[in-house]
């Protein structure tokens, strides 16, 4: 393990240059962040995921974002396990009949001030799913969203710009 | 129940019935509830296999495999009355898709140990959406739990929310102090009703949709999609597609093989492991990418052959990933296996019976670290893995360990399968017209994901489109042994065999 580590050490890191935050992200940001929670939160906020009815390939990607890659915390976005912790919901899938309660229960489980991010196809209108007796539809339905990540699955690099964009306005 | 014959060969019951013509490349027969019993029978005595269980509003298909004698067939058993011979009463495995076959078609299982809906948790707009799709007329009542009875137990409900980046679904845990006394499931929760989006829909869209069943399997799934409608269009694909498309399953295994070897370390907070394994994971997904065009694959396999050649420099690529995954895996091996903290997590941790492996026709990892040699790239088996050499790795102790040793020798397997393939990729078209069978047919196809076998079912109407598909999911035949393993092992050992295990919850929810 200490070689494994120590030539770890002495190599470059493989993490990506960070990229520019989303402009259409930016745009529909815009107006609903205002300047307290900025200076409440400062620059650290903390994401409760929440698989609303994806097919799960939403969630590799959102995985994908705490490899050495994309090393999502070192903008200051960590992953919490409780709503009660999060500053964020990452809201994922055509929201399901059977998922909408609990849904709607984190969401109100989780601390003001606080943003929403679905994320995905599904997540903005149900995306191929759409239409279905099992699916409410995209997120915006069942509780209020802030910022749209489109994409199926949107890649890592897309998630990361949109919520750089979330991170400049909060 | 009786059968004549003591031993009978699985063809020989089902050539009593009525053979359906058009049904490729396996057999369907409409049998008789006698010729249905006597299937049950062979279930419960472990004589073949249950592949899958599903329904029409007035017929129930009884997939079943005997492996020895490399028989697979459909049996369907026509339901006038709306009801049918329980076949969880002699086989659990059947349980939970009888549950869905009476909350999706409303067809009712005579005699069931367990009548509990299961997929319907009582919010859809409708009930039996399969079936005749009638206004629920009273509220669903609170899900009954199995009663857990003794002295100083409690009780940990989890979920459907879960504290990770997973999928939802509710555990009930009763526990001892540290120790599981039972674990029960409710899952249900990511029911898109997809089975009914699918019926009737066009082949690209049943594609798109297939492919999402699970995103995580979508080339084998749309794999399977593809190989059903194939089959039973009597279709030929090119030579180059089916290599492409093991090219990239192959590329799926290899993916998330790697991200679950480093989460079940993870789990076990070896976080190192993780770190390394996610940058292998990240370095198949983005030469993907790159050859393919999407990180995943999606929407890559289409019934006819692949939407997408390799792209020009993807050979030299994927060459390179190869030997930079041989330079980097191996040390993480090592890690893995010279790190006692580690083993004592993992080593005789959630260990499957076999017993139970075999009787629930358990595939994948969870099968294969637990003794059970199946594989659907084997036997059945389909082109190109005819002409490739790989083995089968097995493992017998069936804890965590041994299924994190069998993706490991998997990896190993299919680095060396990618190799082949780009050796010896043939050239040629990518895709075949099908063929318009201008009658109603039917086609089935078993492909290995990386999780386990995924059977899929389909009948096409005349003017081409689909009249209805099936997709069963592997994690049915292990979901229910997650209950079994975890028994006797402390809560905090949940995740690791959770996660050893890495059952779909979108798969199985359909």
């Amino acid at each position: 393990m200490r070689k494994l580590l120590l030539q770890n050490v002495w190599r470059s890191p493989l993490t990506l240059p960070a990229p520019a935050p989303s402009a259409q992200a930016l745009a529909e940001l815009g107006a609903k962040v205002d300047q307290l929670a900025h200076q409440r939160l400062g620059r650290s906020l903390a994401i409760r995921e929440v698989d609303a009815g994806s097919c799960n390939g939403c969630e590799l990607e959102i995985h994908a974002l705490n490899n050495a890659f994309y090393d999502l915390e070192r903008f200051g976005f960590h992953f919490v396990a409780s709503p009660r912790h999060a500053d964020v919901l990452l809201v994922t899938g055509p929201v399901t009949h059977n998922m909408r309660e609990a849904l709607e229960r984190t969401y109100a489980a989780t601390p003001d001030p606080k943003w929403v991010v679905a994320v995905g196809d599904c997540g903005r209108d149900g995306g191929v799913f759409a239409g279905s007796y099992a699916c409410v539809g995209g997120v915006a339905e069942v509780i209020p969203v802030d910022l749209h990540i489109p994409g199926c699955p949107p890649t890592p690099l897309q998630l990361l710009e949109g919520l750089l964009a979330l991170l400049q306005v909060a | 129940m009786k059968a004549s014959n003591p031993n009978p060969a699985l063809s020989a019951v089902l050539r009593a019935g009525q053979p359906v013509t058009g049904h490729r490349p396996w057999p369907r027969f409409v049998v008789n509830v006698e010729i249905w019993n006597t299937l049950l029978a062979g279930l419960a005595k472990g004589r073949w296999n249950l592949l899958g269980l599903w329904a029409e509003p007035s017929m129930i298909h009884l997939a079943v495999h005997q492996v020895e004698s490399e028989t697979l067939s459909v049996a369907s058993l026509p339901c006038p009355t709306g009801t049918f011979p329980s076949v969880g009463r002699w086989h659990p495995p059947a349980q939970r898709l009888e549950r869905t076959i009476t909350d999706l078609v409303g067809l009712l299982p005579d005699a069931s140990p367990d009548l509990r809906p299961w997929l319907d948790h009582g919010r859809w707009p409708h009930r039996y959406p399969l079936g005749s799709s009638i206004a629920p007329t009273e509220a669903m009542p609170p899900y009954p739990f199995l009663p857990v009875e003794g002295e100083s137990l409690h009780q940990i409900p989890v979920g459907p929310v879960h504290a990770g980046i997973i999928e939802p679904g509710h555990f009930r845990f009763t526990a001892n102090g540290e120790a599981v006394v039972r674990l029960e499931e409710r899952l249900g929760y990511v029911h898109k009703g997809i089975e009914r989006l699918l019926n009737g829909a066009p082949l690209e869209r049943v594609a798109r949709l297939v492919g999402r069943v699970s995103g995580d399997s979508t080339v084998s799934y749309a794999w399977a999609f593809a190989r059903a409608v194939e089959a039973a269009t009597a279709t030929e694909i090119p030579a180059r597609a089916a290599w492409l498309r093991a090219l990239m399953a192959e590329l799926e295994r290899l993916a998330n093989h790697c991200g679950d070897i480093g989460a079940i370390c993870n789990d076990a907070a070896f976080a190192l492991m993780l770190a390394h394994c996610a940058v292998l994971r990240e370095q198949v997904l983005r030469a993907s990418a790159t050859c393919f065009g999407h990180r995943l694959l999606m929407d890559c396999v289409i019934p006819g052959g692949v939407a997408v050649d390799l792209s020009a420099d993807g050979v030299s690529l994927l060459r390179a990933l190869i030997v930079e995954m041989r330079r980097a895996f191996p040390p993480l091996i090592k890690l893995y296996d010279h790190t006692p903290s580690l083993q004592d997590r993992t080593a005789n941790t959630g260990t499957l019976n076999p017993m139970l492996a075999h009787q629930f026709g358990c595939g994948g990892v969870i099968g294969r670290a637990a003794g059970r040699a199946f594989d659907a790239r084997r036997q059945p088996g389909y082109p190109p893995y005819d002409q490739l050499e790989f083995t089968v790795p097995t493992r017998r102790e069936s804890d965590v360990n041994a299924r994190v040793w069998v993706r490991i020798r998997e990896v190993e397997q299919s680095l060396a399968l990618i190799e082949q393939i780009l050796e010896r990729l043939p050239s040629g078209p990518l895709c075949e017209a099908l063929n318009r069978p201008e009658q109603v047919v039917e086609g089935m196809a078993l492909i290995e994901g990386f999780r386990g076998d995924i059977l899929l079912w389909l009948r096409l109407a005349a003017d081409g489109t689909v009249a209805c598909c099936h997709p069963r999911d592997p994690s049915w035949f292990q979901w229910p042994l997650l209950e079994a393993v975890i028994e006797g092992n402390i809560v905090a050992d949940f995740p690791l065999c959770n996660k050893s295990f890495n059952c779909s919850y979108s798969g199985h929810d359909l």
